[in-house]
C-alpha cells in the first residue's frame, strides 16, 4: 500500500510537472508581445522596455522557463495583466465561491444521479429505464450555458420567484453582514446562524447549481445503472432474496453499496468537467468566482493569469483521481497492483 | 469526450469477419432511440448540405444585418423571430448547421491522424516506445477537459478554425489510447502471427491487419465525437474563444441573445436548441453503439 501510494504520488508529480513545461511553452507561442498588454498601448518606448525587464522578457528562453519555474514553487506566480494584482490573491479571492458552486452542484448530482441509476436498472428496458436514459443522455448533451438560460427565463422571468444573477442580493453586506468563519460565504452564514443571508445564499446558488449539474448527473446516473445491474447478477443477491429480506433493502442497502465503487471512479472526472462547466456558468450567473475570471484572462491573452489557472485546476484534477484511485485502492486490493 | 481508457479493447470479445457498418447498422436498427438520433443526423445532415436552398432568407443567415426588422417575435413570416440585427432566427440556425459539422468533422479527422498511428505503434510494438507515447498522452489527458483547448485558442487567438485546432489538441491521446488498446490485443492474434512469421513488414501489418479490425471502435469513438465536439466548439465560442461575429455558429448565437434574454428570449433559445438536439442526436447513437458493445452495460 505504502509502495502504491509512493508510485502514485511519484507519477503526479512527474505529470504536474511535464504539464509546467506544456503550459509554459504554451505562453511563449502568444503572438502578441505581454509587455504591450501589460504597459497598455499608448507606453513610450523606454516605459515598454523597462516592462520588458521587469517581466523577463529579454532573456533567452532556458533562462526565462527557470525563473518560472522558480516562481511557481516559490508562490510567486506573477501579477495579472489585467488587474495588475499577484494572480494568486485574485485567484485565492474568488476560489471560495467557485468552490461552494461546485460543491452544491456535485452534491445534487450525486444525490439525483445516483438514485435514478438505481430506479433505472430495476427493471432494465423498462418504459422507466427509458426515460431515466434519455434523461441522462440529455444531461450529458445540453450546452450549459443554454440550460442556464433557459432556467433564468422560467424561474425569473416567468414565475419570479429566484433572483437572476449573483451570489448574495447586494443588501445582505449592509443588513446582516455574514462572519467569515471558513471563509465559504454560504456555509459562514450557516454556521454563524444567520438565517437571512443563508436563505438569500441559497436561493441564489439553485439555479447555477442545477445548470452545473446537468453533466454530471448524467454520467453518474448512466454508471450507477450499469453498475447496479453488474450487482444485480451476483450470489450474494441471490441469497438475500433467497432469504426473504424485502426488495427494497437488498437494492437500496446491500446491491447499492457494492454498486457505488465504480461510481466514485468517475465522480473525478466528473468533477473535471463541471470545473470548465464553471467557465460559462459563471458567465450566465455573474457568479463571482474563478471561472468568470479565467473566461476573461483567456480573452485577454491575461497569461499569468492563464498559467495560474491551468495550472491549478490541473493540480486539483490531479489530487481529485490520486484520492479517487486511493480510495478504490483501499476498497479493492487489485486496484493496486495495476 | 468518453473514456476510451476504461473501456476494454473491443478485439477481445467481437467476433471478427463481419463488416464494420452492417455492424453498426444491425446495432442502431434494434433501439427505437438510436433511431430517433439517427432522424435527427439525418436531418443536421440535410440542413447542412442543402442549407443555403433550404432556409427562407439565406442570405441574412450569413449575417446581413436589417435594423427595421430588429426583434420581432416568432410569427407566420418569421418562424424564429428576428435577431437583433433584424436577421431571421431560424435561416442563421440552418445556415449553421454546416460549420457546426465541418468543424466536427475536421477535429474528428484531425485528433484520429494524430492518434490512430501513435497508438497504433504504441501497441503494436510495446516497449520503450510504448511507454513514452502511453507517459505523454497521460499529460494531455490530466488537463481537465476543454481547458487545453481554452487555452489553446486564448494564445492561438480566438477563430472557429483555431477552436478547431485546440480541440484536436487535446482530443487525440483518446484515439491514441483506444487504437493502443485494440493492436495490443490484436498483435498476439494468430493471423498476425502468422503475417509476421511469414515476413510481411511492420508497415504492412499495421494499416492491414490492426487497423482493419480496430476500425468498428474508432467509428463509434468517433460518432460519439463529433457530438460531444460540436458542444465543445458551441461552449467555446459562447464565451468568445470560437467562431467570431457575423458567422452563423449556435453557441455564439446564444451569446448574443443572452442580454436580451427576459425580452426577446426566442434570440438566444433556438439557437441553444439546435445545439442541444444536434448534440442529442449523436450521443443517442453513440450512447446505443457503446451499449452493446461494452459488456459492462449489456441490457439483460
Amino acid at each position: 500500500m505504502t509502495l502504491f501510494l509512493l508510485k502514485r504520488v511519484g507519477t503526479s508529480a512527474i505529470v504536474l510537472f511535464s504539464l509546467s513545461v506544456i503550459v509554459f511553452l504554451l505562453t511563449r507561442l502568444i503572438p502578441s508581445n505581454p509587455a504591450v498588454i501589460y504597459a497598455g498601448p499608448k507606453a513610450r518606448p523606454e516605459e515598454l522596455a523597462r516592462v520588458t525587464a521587469e517581466l523577463g522578457l529579454d532573456q533567452p528562453l532556458y533562462l526565462q522557463f527557470f525563473r518560472y519555474l522558480g516562481g511557481l514553487v516559490t508562490g510567486d506566480w506573477g501579477n495579472s495583466l489585467a488587474t495588475k494584482r499577484p494572480v494568486l490573491d485574485e485567484l485565492a479571492l474568488r476560489t471560495p465561491a467557485t468552490l461552494e458552486l461546485l460543491a452544491v452542484a456535485m452534491l445534487f448530482a450525486l444525490v439525483v444521479g445516483v438514485i435514478l441509476g438505481v430506479i433505472a436498472a430495476r427493471r432494465p428496458g423498462r418504459i422507466l429505464d427509458m426515460v431515466i436514459r434519455f434523461l441522462s443522455i440529455g444531461g450529458v448533451s445540453m450546452p450549459a450555458f443554454w440550460l442556464g438560460l433557459l432556467l433564468q427565463v422560467f424561474f425569473v422571468g416567468a414565475l419570479g420567484i429566484l433572483p437572476a444573477t449573483g451570489q448574495f442580493s447586494t443588501e445582505i453586506k449592509y443588513l446582516s453582514p455574514i462572519t467569515s468563519v471558513t471563509g465559504f460565504p454560504l456555509l459562514d452564514s450557516l454556521l454563524t446562524g444567520n438565517w437571512v443571508a443563508y436563505s438569500d445564499g441559497l436561493a441564489h446558488v439553485i439555479l447555477p447549481a442545477l445548470t452545473l449539474a446537468a453533466y454530471p448527473l448524467g454520467l453518474i446516473a448512466r454508471m450507477t445503472r450499469a453498475s447496479m445491474l453488474d450487482v444485480a447478477e451476483q450470489d450474494f443477491v441471490f441469497t438475500a432474496r433467497a432469504y426473504g429480506l424485502r426488495e427494497g433493502l437488498i437494492r437500496w442497502k446491500l446491491a447499492l453499496r457494492n454498486a457505488l465503487p465504480p461510481t466514485m471512479t468517475i465522480v473525478g472526472l466528473a468533477a473535471a468537467y463541471t470545473l470548465t462547466g464553471t467557465f460559462y456558468v459563471e458567465i450566465v450567473f455573474n457568479w463571482p468566482g474563478i471561472g468568470q475570471f479565467a473566461a476573461g484572462a483567456m480573452l485577454a491573452v491575461d497569461y499569468p493569469a492563464i498559467v495560474a489557472i491551468t495550472m491549478l485546476s490541473a493540480a486539483g484534477y490531479l489530487v481529485a483521481n490520486l484520492v479517487v484511485d486511493i480510495v478504490q485502492a483501499r476498497l479493492d486490493p487489485r486496484a493496486r497492483l495495476s | 469526450m468518453t473514456s476510451a481508457s476504461g473501456v476494454p479493447p473491443l478485439a477481445a470479445f467481437v467476433p471478427l469477419g463481419e463488416r464494420p457498418f452492417t455492424r453498426i447498422r444491425r446495432v442502431l436498427a434494434r433501439d427505437p432511440m438510436a433511431m430517433v438520433g439517427v432522424a435527427i443526423v439525418v436531418l443536421v445532415l440535410v440542413l447542412a448540405l442543402f442549407g443555403q436552398w433550404i432556409a427562407p432568407y439565406p442570405e441574412q443567415g450569413l449575417g446581413s444585418p436589417r435594423p427595421s426588422l430588429r426583434g420581432l417575435a416568432p410569427g407566420a413570416e418569421y418562424l424564429f423571430g428576428t435577431d437583433q440585427l433584424g436577421r431571421d432566427v431560424l435561416s442563421r440556425i440552418i445556415m449553421g448547421a454546416r460549420p457546426a459539422l465541418l468543424i466536427s468533422v475536421f477535429v474528428v479527422l484531425l485528433a484520429m491522424v494524430i492518434g490512430i498511428p501513435l497508438g497504433a505503434i504504441a501497441g503494436y510494438r510495446g516497449g520503450w516506445v510504448d511507454q513514452v507515447l502511453m507517459r505523454v498522452t497521460e499529460v494531455f489527458q490530466s488537463f481537465p477537459p476543454l481547458l487545453l483547448a481554452m487555452v489553446t485558442v486564448a494564445i492561438l487567438g480566438p477563430s472557429l478554425v483555431n477552436a478547431g485546432i485546440a480541440l484536436a489538441v487535446s482530443w487525440w491521446p483518446w484515439y491514441a489510447r483506444l487504437v493502443r488498446a485494440e493492436a495490443q490485443s490484436l498483435r498476439g492474434r494468430p493471423f498476425v502471427e502468422a503475417a509476421r512469421a511469414i515476413g510481411v513488414p511492420t508497415w504492412r501489418i499495421i494499416p492491414r491487419h490492426i487497423l482493419r479490425n480496430s476500425l468498428t471502435p474508432i467509428l463509434v469513438q468517433a460518432t460519439v465525437d463529433i457530438g460531444s465536439v460540436v458542444l465543445a466548439a458551441g461552449a467555446l465560442a459562447f464565451i468568445g474563444l470560437g467562431a467570431q461575429p457575423p458567422e452563423p455558429d449556435w453557441g455564439l448565437m446564444v451569446a448574443e441573445g443572452r442580454g436580451l434574454i427576459f425580452t426577446q428570449w426566442w434570440i438566444s433559445t433556438f439557437p441553444g436548441l439546435a445545439l442541444f438536439v444536434t448534440v442529442l442526436g449523436f450521443n443517442l447513437i453513440g450512447d446505443s453503439l457503446r451499449d452493446i458493445f461494452d459488456p459492462r452495460s449489456v441490457k439483460r
